[in-house]
């Protein structure tokens, strides 16, 4: 494989400190089921589930807990064996208290799995159907509901199915580990969302930091001429959807589109592998696979845990934290949502659990803007973020509007680059959460 | 801090992504800067002497007391730590004449720090360069002064000698283009070393301190268009390579133009910006009074960066035009 050093990529971008090395050789451990296990509802984008079980009930791990309520919404099963105790809104790992369906787990290794289909014969139809009945969600960040991404829809043509592998944020090894421990059933997962969708090709996009998961992905795909390979540049964030689409195929997503209507399918390396369990061998999105790491956390791991696992037995498991740590993350150190409470439960999108000590973290005062113009370089979306957070400050939505606020995909480059260490996103968020009520209220008032 | 909730023993931190944070602040770019002017403050010892440490010292005193002076009447937060004030100083003194009074310098400080940047509401709020702004002020106020060159190498305030640029604009004595690069001619003081610049502008540069894009625009639209003076007539217009190292193009290249504060902050804006300037520069140096004509073509162009910004808004990824 000749790597050319002219390798793909995007405008804009930064180059975090990745320390990935912390976990990038740790096989996958699985965590001991805990005694208690606390299952929020809201898990998918879209509408929460409706719940099935009420207390007292018991229940087998797999069995349907919360039917989906929609099309854009995804049942959710329990992750153990045992015993309904409560059923309370409980804080989750966005902050906000949700209905949480609380089990307490019991020696029984019984599973309710559902049937498992052949893989050369399962049709389009039943991949799709098992997707939803699985209640698989994107475990890229977004957990939208994945049926709804491997439907075709009769207008968007779609001629490529894009598996991202970037993992473009620091600390993070997840999908490095699943491409070298699960690299078949990535593949497999792969050809299942080809066939969904019935697209003819299969491209998996990976950054060049990773070179062993590269030459292993070339080795397994050597068989499958619909499936290519490409390396792209190490940059974050290459993983954005807008951002790989535009490094792979030149396509360009315009703003309030979506993939789709690029011709463009793209799933992350654990969905796709989902896929392939639910499909293959009938398991239902019950564990979630995370990585464990930063300088606070004494033995940085790749976990696989029950869905509802709260972070306390996690952090245990992994040697307790730091006493000079500040901060814990759930998610990447760009986008993910720090901590207050270690009670709150993994979800199924939860990629990540960082313990950062106070030198990664690198705060400072905040200071005046320097019109230095290095938010606006970074932007991959070529936005002016300085004015975007400074529209939002003054409560100006109407300019921030004007100015493209709601494009902003959150990824944090602007903050993270910022010399003045400005809250730059994090006032964009605020902006676009404004101006999108602005707008609804509006376009309610037309009608 | 308010936002934080003990767990256990631990003390944990609440904020919103991102959790981490790059390798810049204000404070180290302010002070790279700083570092970066240390090759023309010895040019400057080198060609006019040790004693104009004096001038140089007595700018930065005065900028660092004005902000000082002016925080504290303000009740704002007292700053002089991020470097800024003493940029400014240095900056200042750099564009005066050797051996200029000591009084004007000091009040050419108060003017640059008290009205063209605190007045402005502080760092990050001025429009025009403060150092430039000074340096204005004082050729309003010491219009003879600040014209009088020393020669480089003599201690003596009475030898004077016109400038490389005021020498061939009135007299068409050409200077050669090795004693431009090295330095070694009558001039501001930190303006005459081509090579004393370049070593610090290139450093700025290549830390990422200073985007290339304002200077190269300037320097290739220098020479284009003194370029096109130049090919029509030989004689009366000077070529563009001792237009390049004349006078205080290099020293307002990296050091004036690039401040970030009164520069644009778009990508299209900079070489705008960039061009626009140069193209001001050969205009004043060849039909302009003055033989110079860098500080006005920057003061100008800082006046219409918040234009500038303005229709250069990038098209945003994805929008089809």
């Amino acid at each position: 494989m000749n790597i050319s050093k002219t390798l793909k990529s995007f405008k804009g971008g930064v180059h975090p400190k990745e320390f990935k090395f912390l976990t990038e050789e740790k096989s996958f451990e699985i965590l001991p089921t805990p005694k208690e296990i606390f299952i929020p509802i809201n898990q998918n984008l879209g509408k929460p589930p409706k719940i099935l079980v009420k207390k007292g009930d018991e229940v087998k791990c797999g069995d349907l807990i919360a039917e989906a309520d929609g099309f854009i919404s995804s049942p959710i099963h329990s992750s153990v064996s045992g015993k309904v105790i409560k059923i309370s809104k409980e804080i989750n790992v966005n902050g906000f208290p949700v209905q949480t369906i609380i089990i307490q787990s019991n020696e029984n290794e019984e599973n309710n799995f559902l049937p498992k289909l052949n893989l050369e014969n399962v049709t389009a139809e039943e991949i799709i159907n098992r997707v939803k009945e699985a209640g698989i969600v994107g475990l890229g960040g977004a957990s939208f509901p994945t049926h709804v991404k491997i439907t075709p829809q009769k207008d968007k043509p779609i001629d490529l199915v894009l598996i991202n592998a970037c993992e473009c944020e620091p600390y993070l090894t997840r999908d490095y580990r699943l491409i070298l421990e699960k690299t078949n059933e990535l593949i497999n997962g792969l050809k299942l969302i080809m066939k969904a969708l019935n697209v003819r090709k299969g491209i998996i996009g990976i950054e060049d930091n990773k070179p062993l998961a590269i030459e292993k992905l070339n080795n397994v795909i050597k068989n499958f001429e619909e499936i290519e390979v490409k390396v792209v540049k190490t940059k974050y964030p290459q993983g954005a959807e807008k951002m790989l689409i535009k490094a792979i195929t030149g396509r360009e997503v315009p703003p309030k589109k979506l993939p789709f209507d690029v011709g463009v399918a793209i799933q992350n390396v654990a969905t796709a592998i989902s896929i392939y369990e639910a499909v293959v061998e009938g398991i239902p999105m019950i564990t979630s696979t995370l990585t464990v790491s930063g300088l606070g956390i004494n033995e940085p791991k790749n976990l696989i845990v029950k869905n509802g696992t709260p972070l306390k037995n996690i952090i245990e498991f992994c040697g307790g934290i730091r006493e000079d740590s500040v901060k814990i993350v759930v998610g990447g150190p760009m986008m993910g949502v720090s901590q207050f409470d270690l009670n709150v439960p993994v979800m199924k999108a939860t990629s990540g659990i960082l313990v950062l000590t106070k030198d990664e973290v690198n705060s400072f005062n905040e200071t005046n803007c320097l019109r230095c113009g290095m938010c606006v370089d970074v932007c991959p979306l070529n936005l002016i973020p300085t004015r975007l957070a400074r529209f939002s400050q003054l409560e100006r939505y109407e300019d921030a509007n004007l100015f493209g606020i709601t494009n902003c995909m959150e990824c944090g480059t602007c903050a993270f680059t910022c010399p003045a260490n400005i809250q730059l996103v994090q006032w964009i968020k605020l902006g676009k959460q404004k101006v999108i009520q602005m707008l609804n209220q509006k376009s309610a008032q037309l009608n | 801090m308010n936002n934080t909730t003990p767990i256990k023993n631990y003390k944990l931190e609440l904020s919103a992504a991102p959790h981490i944070h790059s390798k810049w602040s204000t404070k180290k770019a302010m002070w790279l800067v700083i570092l970066s002017l240390v090759p023309v403050l010895i040019s400057s010892i080198i060609f006019f002497g040790l004693k104009q440490l004096s001038i140089i010292s007595v700018s930065v005193a005065f900028c660092l007391l004005t902000e000082l002076t002016i925080k504290k009447l303000r009740k704002k937060e007292v700053t002089l730590d991020d470097g800024s004030a003493i940029i400014t100083g240095l900056l200042l003194a750099f564009i005066l004449p050797p051996n200029f009074s000591l009084f004007a310098t000091a009040i050419g400080a108060i003017f640059s720090i008290g009205i063209a940047k605190e007045l402005f509401g502080g760092l990050g709020f001025n429009i025009f360069n403060p150092a430039l702004a000074g340096r204005a002020f004082l050729q309003a106020a010491y219009p003879v002064s600040i014209t009088t060159w020393t020669k480089p190498n003599y201690d003596v305030d009475t030898i004077t000698s016109a400038t490389p640029l005021a020498a061939y604009k009135f007299d068409k004595i050409s200077t050669d283009l090795s004693s431009l690069f090295w330095g070694n001619v009558s001039g501001s003081l930190g303006e005459t070393s081509a090579l004393a610049i370049l070593i610090g502008g290139l450093f700025l540069i290549f830390i990422g301190v200073v985007n290339y894009r304002i200077p190269l625009a300037m320097i290739l639209s220098l020479i284009f268009f003194s370029a096109i003076f130049w090919i029509i007539d030989p004689f009366k217009y000077q070529n563009p390579i001792f237009h390049l190292l004349a006078g205080g193009f290099l020293f307002g290249t990296f050091f004036m133009a690039t401040d970030w504060v009164t520069s644009p902050i778009t990508s299209k804006g900079m070489w705008i910006y960039g061009i626009l300037i140069s193209f001001l520069i050969v205009l004043i140096r060849n039909f302009g009074g003055l033989p110079e004509g860098v500080m006005y073509a920057i003061l100008i162009m800082n006046s219409l960066v918040p234009a500038i910004n303005r229709f250069t808004v990038p098209k945003i990824f994805g929008e089809k035009k």
